[in-house]
């Protein structure tokens, strides 16, 4: 029964590919520059993010998951999972702009999109030649996403469209846009929108970078004003660009927040550490078992979402696309998020105040990233919408309309 | 690695439900007060079935599985809520009805005592086996949770020695395992109730299931019972394989969010019921109530929280 019975034990495949990585991982990151650009240079930030990711490419380490017709590795979903983990405790620089590319799209492509489409895009987005971005938010199709009304209208073999986007992460570094337009305004709402591929260089784009609570313009407004963008460029078919977008948000939610929830757990061991060295009277901050208590019993809900991250994985290796699996673990780690930014707020005291750091404590990156935290509950569906998403379609509540 | 259940574990998970829906259910389980919890001819059932000796070898006449095959048979023994010290019992082995308390300056609450044919104490350095008939206990006439009879106990009789801090400290392990197993079947089984009645209950012309602010209380519970089913699992696997990870840091981190699941959703799920909830026949509070006696058993979250402090 030892053979198939759940596990957790790396294969003799996986132990191969995690040793190698390893030696890889620690020749290859003393020749990078640890130092990523700061938050508002977005060309410096390309440039350093697309460098690594052809580092990558070039060690055969990008688009693990994917059949190497397209550039990947061809290798399974937990060795992707290794990848991630073992890049963490390196720590070897994160996706940053390649973000949509490597996360949303280029899966949603992988996923559903033609052989010339692939072929033009998955290669290029994997040797860190292609960013992308995002185009689904609208000012008035927030939530209620499927309310949008980008337009685009046939005219031959192109689409003319206009309208406007929101929260578009890297715009301004960005060459391509998945976009979601609406193709039949008749239809209903659902029903009559298609998903393309926008190049950003396309005459009529205009971007406005939106400035966040953190401070940098992590956002854009994009705004589109007759954009003609060839049929060809469609993913799908027309119309059909709804159910292609829930392709989309499966990833979005379930798999492109694992990156980030392991450098969350290392975060916590971090403010483990600061809390040693921040003075509370005649003691420390860790001295306070209160507190030293919540933060340990933070990490619990970190490791949970560890577990719950290799649960989503064996069942996607199972099954393709991750579940609603993705919404579970999202809310949990939002809340997670949201409660760690409290409790740096409380391991910090005064020194929260700054996003710098404070007298030699290493405190900056930790009251930005209570900052991120707001977004995160936020972002790729707020926990409201999961919230429904999970009462709707596990628990089969009544839809509320 | 493949973390999903195996055909044989979902076979022997789906035995335990059956059993346990054909023996345990709730009629039943509320009967059982009358009896202090256990009933000796559903105890052997228990028995019978291997509940108490699944990890114990074949050679020992046990079943020979494994700690994440034991998890899911608690879990559902959870589910069913089915009461006595079952947990005591499985870490003992033993086909006779076991208690396990932590030695301590102050008066000892013993659980079920009056049942008992065995009798553990676990100390700093080792484990003690008393007679429960030599122990001077009072009786609760009111415990919280009605399906945990609780005795005080000022003193306890030194007793014998039986195992050393090595086997003390593998017991509390095994026991802060299954209970969080029991609490995930818990948090399950009360999600189960609250999804049901909100289904079911008209309010404004509408199931109350359809409105957003009882919905998302429902998903937050389900949010919380998958979490903690990903690290009890886990810390199943990682007992039965300690290559994988941290023993300790892993049981740890599933008694807290177990503990977590089992008592917020046991309040949801009450609040849910809105009056009848905060009534006896309603079963809410009895799966609250057993999380609330689990929740301090085998390391409170406290104790967890402390522990996983020092891992960072």
């Amino acid at each position: 029964m030892a053979g198939v019975a759940m596990n957790l034990r790396d294969s003799d495949s996986d132990a191969a590919f995690r040793a190698e990585l390893r030696g890889w991982l620690a020749e290859a990151l003393p020749g990078f520059p640890p130092d990523r650009p700061g938050e508002d240079d977005w060309q410096g930030r390309r440039e350093y993010d697309t460098a690594w990711q052809r580092t990558l490419f070039e060690a055969g380490y990008a688009g693990i998951a994917w059949s190497e017709e397209v550039g990947g590795r061809g290798a399974t979903p937990t060795e992707q999972l290794i990848f991630l983990e073992e890049a963490e405790k390196a720590g070897a620089p994160y996706v940053g702009v390649n973000f949509v590319g490597l996360l949303h799209a280029g899966p949603t492509l992988y996923a559903e999109a033609s052989v010339e489409q692939k072929a033009a895009h998955l290669p290029r987005i994997l040797r860190g030649d292609e960013v992308w971005c995002q185009g689904f938010s609208e000012p008035s199709a927030g939530s209620d996403l499927a309310s949008l009304r980008t337009r685009a209208i046939r005219d031959g073999d192109e689409y003319v469209i206009n309208g406007s986007k929101i929260w578009t992460s890297h715009a301004q570094v960005a060459d391509y846009c998945e976009m979601l337009v609406r193709t039949d305004p008749d239809a209903s709402k659902h029903r009559g929108i298609s998903w393309l591929i926008v190049p950003m260089a396309t005459a009529g784009i205009d971007v406005r970078p939106l400035k966040t609570i953190v401070g940098g313009s992590e956002f854009s407004e994009v705004f589109l004003d007759n954009v003609r963008v060839p049929v060809a460029n469609r993913v799908g078919d027309e119309n059909d660009g709804w159910r292609v977008a829930m392709v989309t948000f499966s990833f979005e939610r379930g798999t492109a927040f694992v990156g980030e929830m392991l450098q969350s757990m290392q975060l916590v061991r971090d403010l483990a550490q600061v809390a040693k060295k921040v003075t509370r009277g005649s003691a420390t901050a860790w001295d306070d078992a209160g507190l030293r208590r919540e933060i340990g019993h933070l990490s619990a809900g970190l490791d949970a979402l560890w577990a719950l991250t290799k649960r989503n994985v064996s069942q996607a290796s199972r099954n393709g696309v991750p579940g609603v699996g993705g919404s579970v673990f999202k809310l949990h780690y939002s809340e997670t998020r949201h409660r760690l930014g409290e409790l740096t707020m409380r391991v910090l005291d005064r020194a929260s105040l700054s996003m710098l750091d404070v007298s030699g404590l290493r405190s900056g990156k930790h009251v930005e990233g209570h900052l991120h935290a707001i977004s995160i509950s936020i972002a790729a569906g707020t926990s409201q919408i999961q919230r429904n998403i999970v009462a709707e379609r596990v628990l089969g509540l009544p839809k509320d309309r | 690695m493949d973390f999903e259940l195996s055909g044989d574990q979902v076979d022997l998970q789906e035995g335990m439900r059956k059993l346990c829906e054909g023996r345990f259910p709730m009629e039943t389980v509320r009967e059982l007060e009358a009896s202090d919890g256990v009933d000796r001819a559903l105890w052997s059932e228990l028995v019978d079935a291997g509940v108490f000796t699944l990890r114990a070898p074949e050679a020992d006449g046990g079943v020979g599985l494994g700690s994440a095959e034991s998890v899911l048979v608690f879990e559902e023994l959870g589910r069913a809520c089915v009461p006595g010290p079952l947990v005591a019992s499985e870490i003992a082995a033993s086909n006779e009805v076991v208690g396990i308390v932590e030695r301590a300056r102050g008066p000892v609450v013993i659980e079920y005592w009056n049942v008992l044919d065995r009798l553990l104490v676990l100390e700093s350095n080792g484990i003690a086996e008393v007679d429960p008939a030599s122990v001077v206990a009072a009786r609760s006439e009111h415990p919280v949770d009605p399906l945990t009879p609780i005795w005080i106990a000022e003193r306890l009789p030194t007793g014998v020695q039986v195992g050393d801090g090595e086997l003390a400290s593998r017991v509390r392990l095994n026991g802060a395992l299954l209970t969080a197993a029991i609490q995930l079947g818990l948090s399950e089984a009360v999600l189960d109730v609250a999804v049901a009645y909100a289904k079911e209950r008209q309010q404004f012309d509408r199931p109350i299931g359809s409105f957003q602010a009882v919905k998302h209380m429902l998903a937050d519970m389900l949010v919380r019972t998958e979490v903690a089913r990903a690290a009890v699992y886990a810390a199943g696997v990682t007992i039965d394989d300690p290559s994988v990870g941290d023993v300790d840091r892993a049981v740890s981190a599933a008694k807290i969010t177990a503990g977590d699941a089992a008592v917020k959703n046991g309040k949801a799920a009450i609040q849910v019921h809105g009056g009848m909830g905060f009534t006896w026949e309603v079963d809410a509070h009895l799966y609250l109530k057993r999380a609330w006696a689990l929740d301090t058993a085998f390391g409170s979250p406290d104790f967890h929280s402390e522990l996983l402090a020092t891992r960072l």
